[in-house]
């Protein structure tokens, strides 16, 4: 509950900060914050904002789910065994530091210019950033924990159950947290181009009818859906990384 | 029931071979407690590891008899902090895909004989280290086990409580009929656990003296001149080594 304070003050700070700041500013580039909430009401109400806003969210989660659904059981299995890792990291690492953006134009070949590209993109440089930090946490597990299963008698499988995957999973969900804000980031990229749905193409929309109202709107919608990602993230984290605060 | 005969081992160190044990011998028959003692990085660990089967050695033979059941406990990292201590103690059951309900039963009836009830829904950061080394000790004897290898699991105690710890092992092992190995850099707790008392020398450890110490297992043993007389003659064995040529 006090987080939940803390966060909501800090909220009220920004938005006194954004007031000063059109006000000092007196341009229509930056309306005061009180305008841009009456016309996301607005927009909620009447308008389509809220078709933007789910559209936009599937398309990231989906994103980060294929994301994870691939780059998980990848990366743990090239952490924790050793000929896989000496012959992948290589490709990981020639991989990994090019931007993947650039592979847009192949991706519309491949996949046309509709949601699944848009989806396969985000998916794809999000993939990379969960599987390097999954794989390098698989490989810094203490040697001991494999030990102990040995002790007890476990099969790989089970070492992957009880060992491998709990011990890397606060670091999962980390290195998720942080591609929330650029799945936001490449979501925005994605619908800024071949669509006429969603929060991006609504911020381009706005911006290129000057309409700076609307374009704020957008602007706070997409802010909102990765807040509200980054949120969700967050509760799974401390639900499931309980221990992880006890030690 | 375990024959050690010759054994040697050695670790690939930076290109280099570090020696660790060296013509290793000894014998214990079935039910026996055994201690073994020596300085710090003279091999014990590895020793112990050998006889839980975790490590080869290099050349010689470790024969043990009868296929019995064996539980360990490592010297750190024994227990998996993402687990409550029930799904630690539980591990060893649930990895031999026991039934729940006979499973839960084990668990229960351990946490009461190790005084952890109430505690069975921590983790075990959440513990005292002699908790959490009842914890280690619960799981060992989870799976019912005929011998258990015991990795220094009380060095990280206050006097008392290791006293206490130190008689549970003793009760556990007059009860169950089980054999004991037991780790150690104690001379006191080597006397107390040991009827034959193992003490290797510094690194590369070779078997300096196998003492016999029938008395171990009498009542008030503690308190008895025996017991100083033999801790002394350990001690005496021990600094012979320390002051020796290979200090
Ligand atoms: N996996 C390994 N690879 C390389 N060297 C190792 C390995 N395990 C142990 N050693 C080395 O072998 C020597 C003996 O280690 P070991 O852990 O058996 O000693 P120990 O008697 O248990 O020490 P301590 O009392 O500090 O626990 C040490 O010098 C250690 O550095
Ligand atoms: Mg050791």
């Amino acid at each position: 509950m006090d987080r939940t304070r803390d966060t909501f003050f800090a909220l009220l700070v920004l938005v006194g900060l954004w007031e000063i700041c059109a006000l000092l500013l007196d341009s229509m580039a930056l309306p005061e914050p009180w305008i841009v909430l009456l016309d996301i009401i607005a927009a909620l109400a009447g308008g389509n904002l809220l078709d933007d806003l789910a559209i936009s969210a599937v398309r990231a989660l989906l994103g980060l789910l294929l994301a994870v659904a691939a780059a998980v059981p990848l990366g743990l299995a090239i952490g924790a065994e050793k000929p896989l890792r000496k012959r992948l990291s290589p490709f990981i690492y020639l991989l990994y530091p090019i931007p993947h953006v650039v592979l847009l134009p192949l991706i519309i070949i491949l996949f046309g210019i509709g949601n699944l590209s848009k989806i396969f993109l985000i998916a794809l440089i999000v993939f990379f950033q969960i599987l390097v930090t999954t794989r390098d946490a698989a490989t810094n597990i203490n040697r001991n924990y494999y030990y102990s299963m040995q002790t007890l008698g476990a099969s790989r499988l089970q070492v992957y159950r009880h060992v491998i995957l709990p011990a890397c999973l606060p670091k999962i969900l980390t290195a998720l947290r942080i591609s929330v804000g650029t799945s936001v980031a490449i979501l925005f990229f994605v619908e800024s181009f071949a669509t006429t749905r969603g929060l991006g193409y609504r911020i381009m929309d706005s911006w290129g009818r000057a309409d700076y109202v609307a374009l704020y709107t957008g602007i706070c919608s997409m802010a909102l859906l990765g807040f509200t990602l980054y949120l969700i993230l967050d509760r799974l984290e401390r639900r499931i990384c309980r221990w992880n605060r006890t030690g | 029931m375990i024959t050690v005969h010759s054994v040697n081992l050695s670790f690939a160190h930076n290109g280099a071979t570090l020696p660790v044990l060296r013509d290793i011998s000894f014998h214990l028959e079935s039910e026996d407690y055994c201690a073994i003692i020596g300085p710090s990085g003279c091999g014990k660990t590895s020793l112990l590891f050998l006889l839980a089967g975790l490590l080869q050695p290099d050349s010689g033979t470790i024969d043990i008899t009868g296929s019995p059941r064996s539980g360990t406990i490592l010297q750190n990292f024994g227990l998996f902090p993402w687990k409550t201590v029930s799904q630690n103690i539980a591990l060893g059951l649930v990895l031999q895909k026991r039934p729940p309900h006979e499973v839960r039963r084990r668990v229960d009836s351990l946490l009461e004989e190790m005084g952890l009830s109430g505690f069975g829904e921590h983790f075990p950061g959440q513990l005292s280290g002699g908790m959490q080394q009842r914890v280690a000790l619960a799981r060992a004897l989870a799976i019912e086990p005929d011998i258990l290898f015991m990795d220094e699991p009380l060095s990280s105690l206050d006097a008392l409580t290791r006293e206490r710890l130190q008689n549970l092992i003793v009760d556990i092992r007059q009860a169950k009929g089980i054999s004991t190995v037991l780790v150690t850099h104690s001379i006191e707790e080597a006397v107390f656990l040991g009827r034959t008392i193992i003490v290797l020398s510094g690194r590369p450890g070779r078997v300096l003296q196998i003492i016999d110490n029938p008395d171990a297992d009498t009542d008030n043993f503690r308190q008895s001149d025996t017991f100083f007389q033999r801790c002394i003659a350990v001690r005496q064995i021990l600094a012979g080594e320390v002051d020796g040529p290979h200090a």
